[in-house]
């Protein structure tokens, strides 16, 4: 970890703990003043429990031109990028996504060219829909491990942050506790639910906590679609295309205008946010991501329209390959944040739990 | 000089807390209002930057404050602080009205907070902004801007012109050049004077160049020298402040909550030459913060230094700044440019009188006492002996001074001649009509409130 970050975000937060004015707004500053002297594990902990809401920085006394100079959100969101880059694994891929958008487009890149590849080298077996193009059985062999390698490595990195920051067993009270704060993005609302300071200063908006529940919902929809479609192709026999009144297809439609509609108002919304008061170097990769995210949902909502025309076959390709290019990047990416957050917002139940017991 | 292009009814002077109330309810009532605020965007809002909450009363639980607290116990605890020093029937209208106050702000784009750690004490009397007083302030700007009440920053006035009974007009410098303007009413909402060190200094004496000032350096106090010069009533001692003693690392303006030391009722306090001059342990430290930097004030150079060692560490809230620290006494002193062994003597001294500890409660007086020490410390007498050992040093801070524009309970000022016509006063600047000395939490954001909707409502009448 990069000491300078960790110890600008000490700094503020020795301020923070003696003010203590922000304390309604977030899950950040109850944790923060439970303490007296900050590990550099407390501030990795604090870092992945802010979302950058902003509340703190435009309620607070005592931001530039003010002498102590604080920007907590910018800080926070500093050490939070530096820990995700610090755990990942394996470490050669670890700091080349976050802060490049440019790297992602290049990755989606050979993402295409991959599944144009395995399209025409592997093709069919004499299946049926998206299977005319590249059989089932290719296609389980490219994205299982593509599925899989990112979870396991994710799984390292999450054991290097649970360590770090002191976790302990988990409880599923505090597994619950931790979903249901993220299911509400409880974290975007303040302390009084109306939201967040994102595109206009200090004025509270719903508008980035609605739109990243649709990106959050759209991409669990899109999830499940998957995921129940495995489940009935091996455990019934039914096999793709399905219907549209399938549940594969229910979800995947859904999820996928959630998604596509979701990242596009996000990267407009965030054009109309101050960089300053986020992580400005990740400002790129954050970009990159979101966008690659909502090509996903768009490229798939395309190709189901398009499933029957000449273009099938290579609007497969562009979707897979981007499709691919996604999972791969998980845990060098923004997408890791969500399994960070959940983490911390664990971390933050125990700490809760411990308190009560405590008393 | 140019004149205005656009007429307003109301000019407000000032941009704080009581300056935004009698600007919205103003505009509410149908008023052109300008709002003219001498700080810069980023410091707007005068000390109500640094507020944090608003002493309520309530007959049943209101809000985020539970169950009541009548006008009679608000009374009460104003009399207790003020030592009577207070005009009952502005102090009862100010009390009786916060009231409706609440709901009022909270529809005016006020959230409030449950009571911060630390100030549990607080919960029934005092609702907490969410935020604190920075996210009051903004708020109330954003509705002001709705309302349609146009702002300018950095606009500095300079002078009000009173001709008999009414003021003529106010000239203020605006962008390198100099205004003037004829609004129908004027609403004086600028606050103290004791950002102007040598205004305070002249009135205080010459220890007062090294108090450190809490909050904004905006409050120079020009509009309020500028009406007394011309004859408009006013009250309060124009030689005392309300100070406090801070961390005497804190910057020289602004420093705000953050600067407050908790830990002097587990130390010893000193003065340069190393000896102790004051009871540290007379009462729990909220009470006694005012009088400690008073007492700062008579030092030599007018710093204290606070000693104590690790097994007080934690008992008080963390500082903003972190205590100088050291495994013996020399070295702290070498630190703190004391005269090593004298602070030897001294703590050998006190730690010699301290007798029994077994009855030690950090949260309440325990009476564990020195015995034939001068002066003695009543309460929390620990001998200090456990390395490391800790300093901090503490400076007089100013919160605000009590000289201010004499209002009556419509707000309006006068002079001896009678009312003057078209001109009010809200906030700090008329504060020292209620609080005559001391402080009560919370109690300045109720008399801005208060004052303030009361001179925009009267200011608007007046015009239209």
């Amino acid at each position: 970890m990069q000491t300078e970050l960790i110890q600008e975000a000490r700094r503020q937060a020795e301020i923070c703990n003696a003010c203590r004015y922000c304390e309604g707004y977030c899950s950040v500053f109850p944790s923060l003043h439970a303490e007296r002297a900050f590990s550099d594990g407390d501030i990795t902990q604090l870092a992945n429990l802010c979302h950058n809401c902003r509340g703190c920085y435009y309620a607070c006394q005592y931001t530039a031109p003010h002498e102590f100079d604080l920007n907590l959100p910018k800080a926070l969101a500093e050490v939070r990028r530096e820990s995700w880059e610090s755990f990942a694994w394996p470490q050669p891929l670890a700091r080349r996504f976050h802060t490049h958008g440019g790297a992602i487009a290049l990755a989606l890149v050979v993402g295409f060219a991959l599944l144009f590849w395995a399209i025409r080298v592997i093709g069919s077996s004499g299946g049926e829909g998206f299977y005319a193009v590249l059989s089932h059985n290719a296609m389980v062999a490219i994205f299982a491990p593509a599925f899989l390698l990112p979870l396991f490595s994710l799984a390292i990195s999450l054991r290097r942050y649970w360590a770090e920051v002191g976790g302990k067993p988990i409880q599923m009270s505090d597994l619950i506790a931790a979903l249901k704060r993220a299911g509400k993005m409880q974290d975007l609302a303040a302390g009084h639910g109306e939201g967040c300071n994102f595109e206009d200063e200090d004025r509270f908006s719903q508008g980035r906590r609605h739109i990243h529940h649709a990106i959050m919902y759209g991409f669990l929809l899109c999830l499940a679609s998957t995921s129940v479609a495995t489940i009935l192709h091996y455990a019934f026999g039914l096999h793709a295309p399905y219907g549209f009144w399938s549940l594969p297809k229910l979800f995947g439609v859904s999820g996928g205008i959630l998604l596509t509609v979701g990242c596009g108002a996000m990267v407009l919304l965030k054009q109309k946010s101050d960089r300053e008061l986020g992580d400005p170097s990740a400002w790129g990769g954050e970009i990159g991501f979101v966008l690659l995210l909502g090509f996903v949902g768009l490229s798939g909502l395309v190709l189901y329209t398009l499933s029957s025309t000449a273009l099938m076959p290579a609007l497969l390709a562009i979707h897979l390959g981007s499709v691919l290019t996604f999972f791969l990047l998980v845990p060098y990416t923004k997408m890791a944040h969500g399994f960070y957050r959940l983490a911390a917002l664990i971390r933050d139940a125990q700490r809760k739990r411990e308190l009560s017991v405590g008393c | 000089m140019t004149t205005q292009k656009e007429a307003y009814d109301i000019a407000v002077i000032g941009g704080g807390n009581a300056a935004l109330c009698a600007a919205m309810t103003a505009a509410e009532a149908g008023a052109r209002v300008l709002i003219l605020e001498t700080a810069p965007k980023p410091y707007r809002g005068g000390n109500s930057r640094h507020t944090r909450n608003f002493r309520c009363m309530h007959s049943a639980p209101l809000g985020p404050l539970i169950e009541e607290y009548s006008e009679d116990e608000y009374l009460e605890d104003l009399l207790k602080v003020t030592g009577g020093k207070t005009d009952e029937h502005l102090a009862r209208l100010a009390i009786r009205t916060s009231e409706e106050c609440l709901p009022w702000m909270e529809e005016h784009g006020v959230r409030f907070q449950p009571s911060l750690s630390g100030t549990l004490s607080l919960a029934r009397t005092n609702a907490f902004f969410m935020g604190g007083g920075k996210s009051l302030v903004n708020a109330y700007y954003r509705t002001a801007a709705g309302l349609g009440v146009d702002v300018l920053y950095e606009a500095a006035v300079t002078h009000l012109e009173l001709n008999g009974d009414r003021i003529e007009w106010v000239d203020y410098t605006y962008e390198g050049q100099s205004h003037l303007i004829t609004p129908k009413a004027v609403i004086v909402a600028s606050g103290g004077f004791q950002a102007d060190t040598d205004w305070l200094t002249r009135a205080w004496g010459e220890p007062a160049k090294n108090f450190l000032i809490r909050g904004t350096p905006y409050n120079r106090g020009v509009v309020l020298s500028d009406l007394l010069d011309q004859g408009v009533d006013s009250v309060g001692d124009p030689t005392q402040c309300h100070a406090v003693a801070i961390d005497g690392r804190a910057p020289k303006f602004d420093g705000g909550i953050v600067t407050r030391l908790d830990c002097v009722p587990f130390s010893i306090v000193v003065n340069k030459n190393a000896e102790r001059f004051y009871d540290e342990g007379e009462d729990v430290w909220p009470k006694r913060y005012a009088i400690w930097g008073r007492l700062v004030a008579a030092q030599p150079n007018q710093v204290g230094y606070v000693i104590i060692d690790a097994k007080s560490l934690n008992l008080f809230m963390p500082s903003v700044f972190p205590p100088l620290k050291a495994d013996t006494l020399e070295e702290l002193a070498a630190m703190m440019d004391l005269p090593a062994d004298k602070l030897k003597a001294t703590v050998a001294e006190f730690n010699e009188a301290c007798g029994d500890t077994s009855g030690f409660h950090p949260t309440e007086l325990d009476g564990v006492t020195t015995s034939g020490l001068t002066p003695p410390k009543t309460n929390w007498a620990r001998p200090i002996t456990e390395p490391p050992f800790y300093g901090y040093s503490l400076r007089t801070g100013v919160t605000f001074t009590y000289l201010g524009l004499k209002v009556d309970d419509t707000a309006q000022c006068s002079t001896a001649n009678g009312k003057i016509k078209n001109l009010w006063a809200a906030g700090e600047t008329m504060a020292g009509s209620i609080l005559g000395q001391g402080y009560l939490a919370g109690f300045g954001m109720t008399i801005g409130t208060v004052f303030g909707r009361i001179s925009g409502r009267e200011a608007a009448a007046y015009a239209n």
